[in-house]
């Protein structure tokens, strides 16, 4: 744990620096592989829909002296058709059947009571009408409509557009990333499933919302120095904010990975399992996007900004200056001294003025003697 | 609330005491109930969600129609005597679902109840009674013996059916009370081939009823009219179908030479009876015989009466059809495995966040801690309250939710502590950094919190059944959230900042200096310092 805290002090103060913007093709690169493999799953596997969605029927046998063999056989009998069993956790028979009428579903449910030698009470059972799937999700749909208007309205009055946009990004990344791995692993989803995703929705902005705080709060002004560009500002502000990021994940992670670890030893399947099973995919994309994907999207589009436009080529020709200034020998030619009639085409004559200047003075390196150039838009003078 | 200023945490904290004071008090007021309200996936029952459709196609459902449809299932469900059976409409419109839970009741006898559209028949009244049970010397001392002897004869809770019309029958007519409320509910149907004695919708009357001669599906048509003449105010206006017409014809010419119906008069006498779902509605005379398969029922009707009796007569009791979405019965076994897991899960959830954050943040660990417990408990008295006053259940969905939300409460915390953090970087006194701390994570736990809460809002409002309860569950913790960070936290944290121990940074803080790398930290606000603003501006 120290280390973690030595970890974020030198995060902090920028003695460690992940380059999280810079590098951001690599990330890119690394989610549009992620990506395609979900698109991919989801388009080829498909999801596997839980009876809520195709209707059907669920019946859940407690602990009783018959096998999988048997209920199987039994329902068979009955039906005509084979159902699926599987036996979950702490001796529980799932038997799952096509959509079934009450009259029928009835006689499974004595069928199955008298092979497996349980009350007919003791056996729950679900019986979901096959357009009743559509309509939940249809309203989930809505929801999420909804939620997104509604989320995206709110950020671009907290922060601004090119935040909310980053933000959508982000979470729609997340969310297919959770589905794609559903296709992908077979996983059920049922309702509790559906709920899951709609939960990362909130998680996933929350993360980002952390985030992006912290570099509004970083890059207010920004324009009115020219040390560091948006992008160097953004990330500065995640590399500070990491640890907290990284903690609230974990700490949000771990109670769901107790439902996941709790859900499964005892009651197998169900609501719990399925929607911690989402949300813990869900979270881990959350945190990886609010970092890797939400703050380089949100450079990307405020570096086309004008003012931040302009902000990177000051700060990039001011850094060129420092460089030259170390190295006066330096065959490139410096343009400095631009009195503001000075065009492209002056840059011999200048650079001989410089070199003049430079040549004798190693003592006034430095940023503050350089008088400063003006980005190109700013300077007047014919073209 | 709390400003640049310096904060007062010990009013804040009195108001936090106060509302927990009090929010414990709403829950656990003697008398009422001490834990939530537990779902049917908890407890063990059936659930049935229902969806309604219009009668006619294309047409839309009211708010009306709604609240009569649950008003007519509300009935019938309390006619089988269930105590505690819950009916929501949850939506509204079209995409409304009608959900009915009941704990205990075989899924078989629920839907059989709810689901099926109302039963309406026409039958000729044999004769008419006072509605108190009769007495012995009227129908012989046996009377009650004789209903349990005879198989053939069926008695419901408001109903009694024989095929013949029987000693036996008579005596158990006799016998049925149509004072009680339950016999008049309604919600047990009758078999249409079989003699009936039932009461009158209102309690006012016993009848005795023959098989009957017209079902109601012989309507095609019922409306109430003002007739021109306007004398007798609104009558009912019905039209038969061929069956019904003919139906119609000979029965009416029968009874019309008959005398009228009274209280312990003649029997058969001149009247029909119109019996839904088991009790009778009205029970008009027939003025003349009827022999076009047109009717008018005419009985000092007003109209809304009118138009109500044309509802039933038209669709049965239900204004709308209802399709059954989804039925659910869970065992109580499972059910109570189901809450043992979540209990659990909350359970381990908790304590290794605890474990998680005492050893990270150690000292202003047990802040957060405490704050954990204090959230934990307001959540738990919060779903007791709301239980008790506005019937909320919880449902597994709902301590899911509520168990993702200890992550989010833990979430706010960590932002506030790791501000206090960057700010002893920036060369704060732990006093300054626990102050201007606050202020930017205030600003982050009130923006990320409202998104959660939206999050939930749009959920609850949107959805249906079980994802309801989860955003119910995660919107009410999010506020908890909230009042918690501003009301308890922050002031403790402040104290906490105050004390000379802490700021002498031992291992214990969680701010010693190993924390800070290399960077100078001085946590006592004595000595004057600059912030380290070279490394910001690097």
């Amino acid at each position: 744990m120290g280390l973690l805290g030595g970890f974020g002090a030198r995060l902090y103060s920028g003695q460690s620096s992940i380059d999280f913007v810079g590098r951001r093709r690599t990330w890119y690169i690394v989610s549009a592989i992620i990506l395609i493999i979900a698109i991919a799953a989801l388009l080829i596997r498909g999801l596997n829909l839980g009876v809520e969605f195709r209707g059907g029927a669920v019946y859940t046998v407690p602990q009783a002296s018959c096998s999988v063999i048997d209920a199987r056989e039994t329902t068979a009998d009955v039906l005509g058709s084979t159902p699926t069993v599987t036996e979950t956790g702490a001796g529980l028979l799932r038997v799952q059947t096509e959509a079934l009428d009450q009259a029928t579903s009835l006689r499974v449910i004595e069928a199955l009571a008298t092979t497996c030698g349980v009350a007919e009470e003791a056996i729950s059972v679900q019986l979901v009408g096959p357009s009743w799937g559509q309509e939940i999700t249809s309203k989930a749909i809505q929801a999420l409509l909804v939620f997104l208007v509604l989320v995206t309205i709110f950020l671009s009055i907290y922060f601004e557009w090119r935040m909310a946009v980053a933000a959508l990004v982000a979470l729609a990344h997340d969310v297919l990333i959770t589905i794609g791995i559903y296709a992908l692993l077979g996983l059920q989803v049922t309702p509790a499933t559906v709920i899951g995703v709609l939960t990362i929705l909130g998680y996933s902005l929350y993360d980002t919302v952390v985030v992006f705080d912290k570099v509004k709060e970083d890059t207010r002004g920004i324009t009115a120095q020219s040390m560091m560009t948006y992008g160097d500002a953004a990330n500065k502000a995640v590399n500070q904010v990491l640890i907290r990021s990284i903690n609230t994940s974990i700490t949000s992670l771990l109670p769901v990975i107790a439902i996941i670890i709790v859900g499964a030893g005892i009651l197998g399947a169900g609501t719990l399992l399925d929607l911690a099973v989402a949300l813990a995919i869900g979270m881990a994309a959350g945190t990886y996007s609010s970092i890797f994907i939400a703050t380089p999207v949100l450079v990307e589009l405020k570096e086309r900004q004008p003012e931040i436009k302009s902000l990177a080529v000051r700060v990039h020709a001011r850094r060129a200056g420092q460089a030259r200034e170390r190295q006066p020998r330096s065959t490139t030619s410096p343009s400095s001294a631009d009195g503001g009639e000075g065009g492209d085409g002056n840059d011999a004559g200048e650079a001989s003025e410089a070199e003049i200047e430079l040549g004798d003075s190693t003592i006034i390196a430095g940023p503050r003697t350089q008088p400063r150039r003006q980005p190109r838009s700013k300077r007047s003078g014919p073209k | 609330m709390a400003t640049n200023a310096p904060s007062r945490p010990g009013r804040t904290l009195l108001a936090m005491a106060l509302i927990l004071v009090g929010l414990l008090a709403w829950a656990f007021w003697p008398g009422t109930a001490n834990s939530p309200r537990l779902g049917l996936d908890l407890q063990g029952g059936t659930q049935v969600i229902l969806t309604p459709k219009p009668v006619t196609e294309g047409a839309s459902i009211t708010d009306e129609q709604l609240t009569q449809t649950v008003e007519i299932i509300r009935q019938r469900v309390n006619g089988i005597g269930v105590a505690e059976a819950e009916i929501t409409v949850q939506g509204s419109g079209d995409s409304a679902a009608i959900i009915v839970a009941v704990p205990g009741v075989t899924q078989e006898r629920l839907v059989e109840l709810v689901g099926r559209t109302a039963l309406l028949d026409f039958r000729a009244v044999w004769s008419i009674a006072s509605p108190v049970p009769a007495t012995d010397d009227t129908t012989g001392g046996d009377s009650t013996d004789i209903v349990v002897d005879d198989t053939q004869i069926t008695t419901g809770n408001e109903i009694v059916q024989a095929p013949e019309n029987t000693p036996e029958f008579a005596a158990g007519v006799a016998a049925l009370d149509c004072l009680k409320p339950e016999n008049i509910a309604g919600g047990t149907p009758d078999n249409p081939v079989e003699w009936l004695g039932t009461c009158a919708n209102d309690g006012s009357a016993k009848y005795t009823l023959q098989p009957a001669f017209i079902r109601g599906t012989n309507v095609t048509e019922a409306t109430a009219v003002l007739p021109q003449q306007g004398v007798g105010g609104w009558v009912v206006s019905l039209t038969f179908d061929s069956e019904g017409a003919s139906a119609l014809s000979q029965a009416s010419q029968e009874l019309f030479s008959l005398p009228d119906c009274t209280p312990g008069g003649a029997s058969p006498c001149n009247a029909f009876a119109i019996v839904l779902d088991g009790v009778v509605v009205s029970a008009p005379r027939f003025n003349e015989p009827i022999l076009g398969g047109q009717a008018q029922i005419e009985g000092n009707f007003n109209a809304e009466e009118a138009q109500d009796l044309a509802n039933v007569l038209n669709f049965g009791a239900l204004p709308v059809t209802l399709e059954v979405a989804e039925i659910t019965s869970v065992s109580a076994t499972l059910g109570g495995d189901s809450l043992r897991a979540g209990l659990i899960a909350g359970g381990i959830g908790m304590v290794i966040i605890i474990v998680f954050l005492m050893a990270y943040y150690r000292a202003l660990g047990i802040v957060a801690v405490l704050s954990l417990l204090i959230a934990g408990l307001m959540t738990y008295a919060a779903f007791v309250a709301l239980g008790n006053s506005i019937g909320y259940t919880l449902t597994l969905a709902g301590i899911a939710g509520a168990i993702v939300a200890i992550g989010i409460t833990a979430d706010s915390f960590i932002v506030y502590f790791e501000r206090i953090r960057d700010e002893i970087r920036n060369g704060r006194s732990l006093r300054q950094a626990a102050e201007n701390g606050w202020l930017g994570a205030r600003r982050t736990i009130i923006a990320a919190d409202f998104v959660t809460l939206l999050a939930a809002i749009v959920l609850y409002i949107v959805s249906v059944g079980n994802v309801r309860g989860f955003a119910f569950a995660l919107g009410l913790t999010t506020i908890v959230d909230v009042v918690i960070a501003f009301l308890l936290t922050r002031p403790l944290v402040t104290y906490f900042a105050r004390s000379k121990w802490m700021q002498r940074g031992s291992w214990f803080t969680g701010l010693d200096a190993s924390r800070f790398g290399d960077v100078e930290v001085d946590l006592s606000p004595t000595v004057a310092r600059t912030p380290v603003a070279a490394r910001e501006g690097r």
